[in-house]
């Protein structure tokens, strides 16, 4: 549809100076309480005691950094969500390839009826089940395990739905090969479709990952003995004895170590998050 | 012709299996619980007697879930129209492909991948009183200190300014890809026509991804009226339960007080709010003015 001979770009209309400089000062507003808390993490709290505008003074030091791997049970929280986030992403991964195959390949009875079901899901706010499941998982003893963390998000139909649609956008043709070959339907699965599906296993798998390693609620109430606690939960209770025991900079030097490892994986595969978020919109 | 390949057949129906279990037993047997408990009087101890629509009566007539019935509404009220229209500058400002505004978008979204709890600590090193970011650049200015987290009004408002730097990066993202979407020939014509980019925004721009806006606004409206770890992290309700959220008296009625049977009929409450906007997000989603697929 472009037309090569016209040096129109339809996007200056709207990306124009000015408001790339309003965008520009709105992005340090967004920066600063990050850069604060940055400062505070690097600023002994005997310093800060005495007031947090030496922030912009020196000295500063890693201290607090440090500290975190002596003193503080982060680490074992630091695993915990480890676990959680990875189980969590393993089972949506392999439960949702093997639906989503089904759904947008296979012909079985109810096929459409099960699909519309399981579309309904997608509007079952957490709310809506937490308590019913909190009392389920108390009559089999799941509270406070791994296993107690990681099985109710593998309900979410999301997954099902996103790879509903990326198995149904590869062409009939490839599969219609080993059809005829008498390939049974989970040979076809394992062997051709799924490694067809990487980029939306990707996709699905990092969002299933920093779902999982950021969810509050849940790990709240399952969650309740300190050593079972995920990162973000313990996060949560040295919030509740503020600026009392740790201070402030080794308050801030737990949320920066905390971050980093959603924000490395943000960094790293930015572009599949951006296709996911971008593309789950306009389908 | 291959078609006689892909016969329906029962066998196939065991790759939705795993799933279709998991989907009963986690999330339909609950929801259906859930309405069980909220027609029964329950406690810590197990599943007591039938009282019918009685803990709804009790919720509704709670003045403890009025006031966070409001609260959330206002909440939604103001932090949804901020979402979209900061969502949606940013979208305009930041569509083009340059290394300047892939930047700016990257870290715009940023924010969302945090988990709440580092949002919460964020913004209470900004908020505290005497510590705080606030507090310090109020008090090189000469201004007086607010008490940002404990007064009524202000909390809510402090809970709403770090739930927006929280949740911008979705619009926009979304704001982003509807802008591209928009065919180019209609920009073109507008070129030949002389058209203002005033003119190009209100009669092009804006109309072309109206229905992004609506289903932006409406996924916003679903999002903040789960609003929770926020306000219980950062004021815990208060003062006085002026900032404390629907799901945050289900948390309390359901895991603090352990009256399960009214926390049930609650979260019923919140579902069916929920399920409206959803219903209308399904309706607008799936209308589609161009016969694209």
């Amino acid at each position: 549809m472009s037309t090569e001979n016209t040096t129109y770009r339809p996007e200056s209309l709207t990306a124009n100076r000015p408001l790339l400089w309003i965008a520009a000062f709105l992005s340090i507003l967004m920066m600063a309480p990050v850069a604060w808390i940055v400062g505070l993490s690097i600023k002994s709290n005997q310093d800060l005691m005495l007031g947090t505008e030496t922030v912009f003074q020196l000295p500063y030091t890693i201290a607090n950094y440090i500290n975190i791997l002596h003193s503080s049970q982060a680490f074992g929280w630091f695993f915990n969500s480890l676990v959680v986030a990875c189980g969590q992403t393993l089972g949506v991964l392999v439960l949702s390839s093997l639906a989503g195959y089904a759904f947008a390949r296979l012909e079985f009875p109810w096929r459409r009826t099960l699909f519309v079901i399981v579309l309904f899901g997608l509007a079952v706010p957490e709310q809506a089940v937490i308590i019913a499941r909190h009392q389920m998982f108390n009559w089999f003893g799941l509270h406070n395990s791994y296993i107690g963390l990681i099985l109710p998000n593998l309900s979410s139909a999301f997954g099902v739905f996103l790879m509903t649609q990326f198995f149904r956008a590869i062409p009939k043709e490839i599969d219609e090969a080993a059809l005829l070959d008498n390939a049974s339907q989970f040979r076809i699965f394992w062997k051709i479709m799924l490694p067809l599906t990487l980029p939306a296993q990707a996709t699905l798998g990092i969002f299933t990952f920093l779902y999982a390693w950021n969810d509050y609620w849940w790990p709240l109430i399952s969650a309740t003995r300190k050593e079972m606690f995920t990162l973000t939960i313990g996060i949560a209770s040295s919030q509740t004895n503020f600026a009392q025991s740790e201070g402030l900079g080794f308050l801030s030097a737990q949320a920066v170590f905390a971050s980093l490892p959603v924000l490395i994986v943000y960094l790293i595969f930015q572009r599949h998050i951006v296709t996911a978020v971008s593309g789950g919109a306009v389908k | 012709m291959a078609e006689s390949y892909r016969r329906s057949h029962w066998k196939n129906g065991l790759f939705v299996l795993p799933y279709l279990s998991v989907f009963v037993v986690l999330l339909v047997f609950p929801l259906a619980w859930g309405v069980w408990l909220s027609l029964h009087k329950v406690d810590l101890f197990g599943p007591g007697r039938f009282v019918g629509l009685n803990n709804y009566v009790r919720v509704l007539a709670d003045p403890v879930f009025l006031q966070a019935l409001r609260n959330s509404v206002v909440f939604v009220a103001f932090s949804v129209p901020t979402l979209v229209v900061l969502g949606l500058f940013l979208a305009l400002a930041l569509n083009r492909t340059t290394r300047a505004t892939s930047f700016f978008r990257g870290l715009f979204f940023s924010s969302s991948v945090l988990s709440v709890t580092i949002v919460t600590l964020i913004w209470r090193f900004v908020f505290i009183p005497g510590d705080g970011l606030m507090a310090v650049l109020f008090e090189q200015v000469g201004l007086p200190p607010i008490g940002f987290l404990s007064t009524s009004g202000w909390s809510l408002f402090s809970v709403g300014v770090a739930t927006v730097w929280w949740c911008l990066g979705l619009p926009m993202m979304l704001f982003l890809a509807a802008l591209q979407q928009i065919p180019s020939d209609l920009y073109e014509a507008a070129a030949l026509d002389n058209a203002s980019p005033l003119r190009v925004l209100t009669r092009i721009t804006l109309p072309s991804i109206a229905r992004t806006i609506m289903l932006v606004a409406i996924i916003q409206i679903v999002m903040q009226f789960q609003l929770f770890g926020q306000a219980q992290l950062m004021t815990n309700g208060g003062p006085n339960g002026t900032s404390r959220p629907l799901v945050m008296y289900i948390y309390e009625v359901g895991f603090v007080r352990w009256d399960v049977g009214k926390a049930a009929a609650a979260s019923e409450i919140l579902f069916l709010i929920i399920l409206c906007a959803a219903m209308a997000q399904y309706v607008i989603a799936t209308r589609k003015p161009e016969a694209s697929e």
